[in-house]
């Protein structure tokens, strides 16, 4: 495999819990506790885990928007953490961020052309300012948005627009490792698949490698290389795709996994679901030993003292990184690869339909709440009942079903 | 129709209503809302006829302020005098018009002045945070717990003007005690706003980008947190008018020679019931400045919240 573009060692984020009338601190959230892993060049490392697990402070942390309590980070050789000033400044353009939410993520001030153009105002030696109007209209015709709109505000734009303008956003200063924070979790579900479909698309083009964090699995099944699974901000399970959503060894994974939904009526009430109990702990108080013995049924004494450590361990074929004692694997859900299968045209393709050739055709009147459906732009041969099949479709595709095995 | 028509169709349209180069920013949507609204426009024009006022009182009369015919005193409105004469004699109406420019002048000059302070801690206090902020805010909470109009009467006795001092000097002095005890409140309001605007993911990805934090500022927070700030300062417009006429009615503010609406009041206290029409123009002419300002306050605030949309 390629060599490592980022690795990450025992990172920690403790956030302090102030209390009484001196405003002394009295504990500490862990929100990430420990964390080490590599990102290689070219791939895409997800990371999945329940709402706060410390997902998004990972994320944060790798792009160093917050200072870690501990732990190192090695950029393609160099110690980030160490870095200050205009070196960090200049780091900072191989190492970019795409954020959850496309409503508060692109100033509402600002036009697009704004937008997309500030990392080049702040790394002026990137392109020459005669040449950054095209520059930024280039990279609105390669996340698929139309070059004339740079002039527009972003609320003139659908979520799956101003998502693509993150990503230009994103990609504009040519960065080597894009962070994608929950990148598609605030998007429409048809709209999801677009934007992971340019995702990839970009990632063809530009050779970028991307830490995609998610708590969508199939999504991240869909993007992803290698999966990292975390629970209580260190890490449970990690290893390549097939490895963890095939034969999960962590409990933790196998429990995830048995809550995935299939669209599959045929299956209903004859997969074993894994309902686990109780609560997650409080990160401020987290269990000792392993973090999941407090839900996990097969935990045991030794669980409650001994910390696992995240080692590779027989997965059944063959071995991957798993922090559990008791790894062992297990099938729980049938699901199916779909990176070979020839993907379906009609909602994937990323191009912008060329708006003077649809018009001769249909001339129709228009408003402008038509706009939100234009971001799906599809050319070719539309289905009927687009509204009532696009989910479904999306979840097929992920599944790797065709869409005519959905009669029953 | 079919999903491809619909997007198809949807792009020419919006492409015909407006030109690639127009757009309409959250300013010019505000503004558009503004302009239908006939309450902004009775403001505006009522603000813009004081404006003129102030600065050329000679476009509205041709009578002289000081001009006294002691013989015509407390004379009711007629013909030659429109609003009557006062106790000296003096054109009431010219008393009025040339009394906005001390009203005006105070209002506008102590807004700036607020504002400026107010917004300029503001920022500085909810950016920096820490210690920053937590000593910025007990100064503010300091000067909050002073009345407005109480400071001014002990700052005014303390610091007497006598009849020597310049017209400019008593109005600087108005200006200086509203600029002392009125930034607290923008102050507030300005952090809170800016506390508001900082977590957005927008600044973070300006500092993930390697933004300086006065280009955070400057792109990326003032134009975000600024409009609050703005209403609030339109409608203390009003209300430092009225307290300058305040103070000046109790003796402490402006004083006669110079000419000002609450001079006026004051003035007229002593004949209020013989001639009720000493007070009551520039009372009205008063009234109309601090309303016109109010409104206009609360019009732009109407037209820059997001939730009226």
């Amino acid at each position: 495999m390629a060599d490592a573009i980022l690795t990450a060692t025992d990172l920690v984020k403790h956030y302090p819990i102030k209390g009484g009338v001196l405003r002394r601190t009295v504990g500490h959230v862990k929100a990430v506790d420990g964390v080490s892993f590599q990102l290689m060049r070219g791939e895409t490392l997800g990371i999945v885990g329940e709402s706060g697990c410390g997902k998004s402070t990972l994320g944060r942390l790798l792009m160093r928007l917050e200072e870690p309590t501990s732990g190192t980070l090695d950029f393609d050789g160099i110690d980030m953490y160490s870095k200050k000033g205009s070196e960090m400044r200049k780091l900072r353009r191989d190492i970019q961020i795409v954020f959850q939410d496309p409503y508060t993520s692109l100033n509402p001030r600002m036009t697009v052309g704004d937008i997309i153009g500030e990392p080049f105002d702040i790394h002026p030696d990137v392109v020459p300012k005669a040449g950054r109007r095209k520059a930024v209209q280039d990279l609105l015709d390669m996340v698929g948005l139309n070059p004339e709109h740079i002039n527009r505000y972003p609320h003139q734009f659908s979520g799956g627009q101003r998502q693509r303008i993150g990503i230009a956003r994103g990609i504009a200063l040519n960065p080597k490792v894009l962070i994608c924070d929950e990148p598609v979790s605030a998007l429409d579900v048809s709209v999801q698949a677009q934007v992971v479909n340019l995702m990839e698309k970009l990632q063809d083009e530009l050779g970028l490698s991307y830490v995609f964090i998610a708590h969508d699995l199939s999504v991240v099944r869909h993007i992803s290389d290698r999966v990292g699974v975390m629970y209580l901000g260190r890490m449970a399970e990690l290893g390549n795709e097939d490895e963890v959503y095939q034969h999960p060894t962590h409990p933790y994974t196998q429990a995830l996994l048995s809550a995935v939904p299939v669209p599959d009526p045929t299956l209903r009430g004859k997969r074993e679901q894994i309902v686990l109990t109780g609560d997650v702990p409080s990160p401020a108080n987290p269990p000792s030993g392993c973090r999941f013995h407090t839900r996990c049924w097969k935990a045991q004494e030794k669980c409650k003292v001994d910390t696992p450590e995240l080692i590779e361990r027989p997965d059944g074929v063959g071995a991957h990184f798993s922090a559990c004692h008791f790894a062992e694997p297990r099938l729980v859900i049938e699901t199916v690869d779909v990176s070979d299968v020839e993907p379906d045209e009609r909602f994937s393709s990323t191009e912008v339909v060329d708006p003077g050739a649809l018009l001769e055709r249909d001339g129709a009147a228009t408003t402008a709440a038509d706009d939100v459906v234009s971001d799906g732009t599809q050319q070719g041969e539309p289905v009927g009942e687009p509204d009532a099949s696009r989910e479904d479709v999306f979840r097929e595709e992920v599944r790797g079903d065709a869409p005519d095995r959905r009669d029953i | 129709m079919t999903n491809a028509a619909i997007s198809a169709t949807a792009d020419p349209s919006l492409d015909a209503g407006e030109p690639a180069g127009e757009a309409h920013s959250l300013t010019s949507d505000a503004w558009r809302l503004l302009r239908r609204r006939p309450i902004f426009w009775v403001s505006a024009g009522l603000i813009l006829l004081f404006l003129l006022m102030a600065i050329a009182p000679g476009l509205f009369t041709n009578t002289s302020p000081t001009a006294a015919v002691l013989k015509e005193s407390r004379a009711t409105p007629s013909t030659e005098n429109w609003f009557g004469r006062d106790v000296q004699g003096y054109d009431i109406y010219a008393r009025t018009i040339y009394g906005a420019r001390a009203s005006i002048m105070v209002g506008v000059l102590a807004t700036l002045f607020t504002t400026l302070l107010g917004a300029l801690l503001g920022i500085v206090a909810g950016f920096a945070g820490g210690w920053v902020d937590t000593l910025i805010s007990r100064i503010t909470d300091v000067f909050f717990a002073i009345p407005l109009l109480l400071g001014g009467i002990l700052f005014m006795s303390t610091f007497q003007s006598d009849v020597n001092t310049s017209y400019f000097v008593i109005v600087m002095k108005v200006v200086l005690v509203l600029a002392l005890l009125g930034w607290p409140s923008i102050t507030r309001l300005m952090r809170s706003s800016v506390l508001q605007v900082k977590p957005n993911d927008y600044v973070q990805a300006a500092r993930a980008l390697g933004a300086s934090p006065w280009r955070i500022i400057r792109q990326h927070i003032l134009p975000n947190a600024m409009a609050p700030v703005i209403v609030v300062s339109t409608i203390n417009l009003g209300v430092y008018i009225a307290v300058e006429a305040t103070l000046s009615y109790l003796g402490i503010g402006l004083t006669p020679p110079a000419i000002s609406w609450g001079v006026a009041i004051s003035a007229a206290q002593s004949g209020l019931r013989s001639a009720p029409h000493m007070l009551l123009f520039p009372a009205m002419f008063l009234s109309l400045a601090v309303l016109a300002f109010i409104m206009l306050g609360d019009a732009v605030r109407d037209a820059f919240d997001p939730k009226t949309r």
